[in-house]
């Protein structure tokens, strides 16, 4: 069994070596000088050498589609493969059904296909199959990220629908104000420093939503990569704590720490999570000032999943608002949350950060009794 | 090694039969993705095309199980392998159902689009549609994986899909009272969402029926289902302060 898989290598290497010559194809003098340098190392370089060193998500298959081999690239943006796995089990978008059905039974055909992904993250590939040697048997798939072109096209259209909406309120009512200062209110010194104190929170509203949405905007034009960074949740959540006091005293409230003594890891990208953190304890603090305290905890084990849970005892959120706090421009009392200098997309930015880690957000809220967040972390 | 078959075909006639459902399930991710796209955007031209792609799922159903019955009668499977042919059919009946709800909702694009409505009615549906894709990718995933330890997220998921759909619910009603003129496609909207509702639990079937496949033991009894939708009213405005 295993003579045969390094005969397979060795084959599938040779023939590797010989298609990255011609399509590299150098000038001919140059092509002498290295296969007259150092003719044997290209040679014997392994066909899954060569394939683990390509930066695009590669997948090498035999004739009936099961996966042989999947890169780095591979298992970064489409999971770890077990060994024996068919593509077709992995891929079932129907265009790719037809694209590997293609190049099993050697059919002419474009052997290049867009393909999307729309669930967790949208993601756009373009996808081409090409045959690997001239014996039957070995196949490559090569995935080409197209997302960024995609979530351009999609920015656009969000920013249109959603953000142009939001900005318009501010900014009709300031030139409401702006008109009233010009016209009755002109001679009232009392009403034209109420009028300017109105004017100059409509103008911060706009330029935290601008801040909000490109942060999100941001987040959103990332490649979708599953960050490997080890990051120790519970210092980290300590130091958003620390950061977090004033505001806290500001709205008259006092954070809890519950966390254990021994580090908490996760995978995960620190300013990401910091931000994540940020936005969760602003907001006990914020909407469940009533209730005076917050408790941020920190659960966790070597083995299984690590949490964290910010709890207020405000309010409490309203069961049907529940499953749909995190999208966007989505507030559960539009009053409370402009008083609170709200911009509707705290939470969404939240929720994108965690769909990013792999992680989850979870819910929970009894009118009256306050709310708790908890993001639970996959196991390391 | 060990789980190879002596006879070869018969690996090959499993797996053709996985790779079948496979494509089912991509085909039913796509008809369902469609239709909420065509409904959000008001295209009745992508609309009119997931109808028609609906006939190529009744067309894999049968095939399955045509196929599947062959396999039986031929290998008088036993255990696992008969586990494996069985789930077959019956993952195969789930999906033609998920594409019948797909096409459902296809089908109501044109009554919904015929009067310009606000992006504010699609924003749930987007979202609840988001949860039930993840939800069938998920238990897809899982077939093909066959990783019967990730099945538990997929019921916690499935709660999630039906408290959205609660909430849904409550929002298109108030809609209604708002404006008599909504109700046509509110009421269009509610079918929607209770079709991708059903989505979802056809996702938890199919997620307990690869349990069975990879265990051979069934799922734990289900939890209490957290749809209230039966329960939800909207106070009437012109009774209020009663």
């Amino acid at each position: 069994m295993s003579s045969a898989d390094e005969q397979e290598a060795g084959f599938g290497g040779r023939v590797l070596a010989r298609l990255v010559k011609r399509w590299r194809s150098p000038p001919a003098g140059s092509e002498r000088l290295v296969s007259s340098e150092a003719p044997t190392a290209l040679d014997r370089l392994p066909a899954v050498e060569l394939a683990a060193a390509v930066p695009d998500p590669l997948f090498i298959f035999d004739g009936e589609g099961t996966v042989l081999f999947a890169n780095g690239a591979a298992n970064d943006a489409f999971g770890p493969s077990l060994p024996g796995v068919s593509l077709q089990l992995k891929f079932r978008a129907p265009e790719m059904h037809e694209l590997i059905r293609q190049i099993l039974e050697r059919e002419e055909g474009p052997g290049t296909i867009d393909y999307s992904e729309r669930v967790p993250i949208e993601r756009v590939y373009r996808v081409s199959a090409t045959p690997i040697g001239h014996a039957p048997g070995l196949n490559m798939l090569l995935f080409k990220d197209q997302s960024e072109a995609r979530r351009i096209d999609r920015m656009r259209a969000d920013f249109i629908a959603n953000a142009s909406h939001e900005l318009r309120t501010p900014l009709a009512s300031i030139a409401g104000f702006i008109e009233t200062l010009r016209g009755p209110a002109r001679d009232d010194p009392a009403a034209r420093e109420n009028f300017l104190q109105i004017m100059q929170n409509q103008t911060s509203r706009m330029a935290r939503l601008i801040d909000d949405l490109l942060s999100l905007s941001r987040l959103e034009m990332k490649p979708y990569l599953r960050p490997s960074e080890k990051v120790d949740i519970r210092q980290l959540v300590g130091s958003v704590i620390d950061a977090m006091t004033h505001l806290a005293a500001e709205t008259g409230v006092t954070i809890e720490r519950d966390m254990p003594d021994t580090p908490v890891e996760v995978a995960g990208n620190r300013d990401e999570l910091v931000q994540v953190f940020e936005n969760l304890i602003e907001n006990a603090c914020k909407y469940g000032s009533s209730g005076g305290k917050v408790i941020v905890m920190v659960k966790g084990g070597e083995t299984g999943e690590s949490a964290v849970s910010v709890r207020d005892f405000g309010p409490g959120i309203a069961e049907e608002h529940i499953p749909r706090v995190t999208e966007r421009f989505y507030r559960v009392d539009v009053e409370t949350s402009r008083a609170q200098k709200g911009t509707g997309l705290g939470l969404a930015i939240v929720k994108h950060i965690l769909t990013r880690h792999g992680a989850r957000l979870s819910i929970r809220s009894k009118l009256g009794e306050g709310a708790e967040f908890m993001v639970h972390f996959p196991a390391p | 090694m060990q789980t190879q078959h002596i006879m070869r075909s018969f690996d090959e006639e499993l797996k053709f039969l996985a790779n079948q459902i496979a494509g089912m399930g991509g085909h039913a991710e796509r008809m369902v993705e469609q239709a909420v796209t065509a409904l959000v955007n008001s295209d009745t031209g992508l609309a009119a095309k997931v109808v028609a792609d609906d006939a190529f799922l009744d067309e894999k159903q049968r095939e399955i199980d045509e196929k599947a019955v062959i396999v039986i009668a031929r290998r008088q499977p036993m255990a696992g392998d008969l586990r494996e042919i069985v789930g077959a059919i019956r993952i195969s009946a789930d999906l033609e159902r998920v594409g019948d709800l797909g096409k459902n909702i296809a089908k109501r694009v044109s009554a919904v689009s015929e009067t310009r409505q606000p992006v504010r009615l699609f924003r749930g549906l987007e979202a609840l549609s988001d949860l039930a894709l993840t939800q069938l990718k998920g238990v897809l995933d899982v077939y093909a994986t066959r990783s019967a330890d990730k099945i538990a997220l997929v019921r916690d998921r499935d709660n999630q899909i039906d408290a959205m759909y609660t909430s849904l619910f409550r929002e298109l009603l108030t809609y209604m009272m708002e404006d008599p003129r909504n109700i046509t496609a509110c009421t269009h909207l509610l079918f929607c969402a209770k079709n991708i509702e059903r989505i979802g639990d056809h996702a938890t079937n199919i997620a307990e029926t690869v349990f069975h496949i990879v265990t051979g033991a069934q799922m734990p009894v289900e939890r209490p289902k957290e749809d209230k939708s039966h329960r939800v009213t909207v106070d009437n405005p012109d009774n209020n302060g009663r």
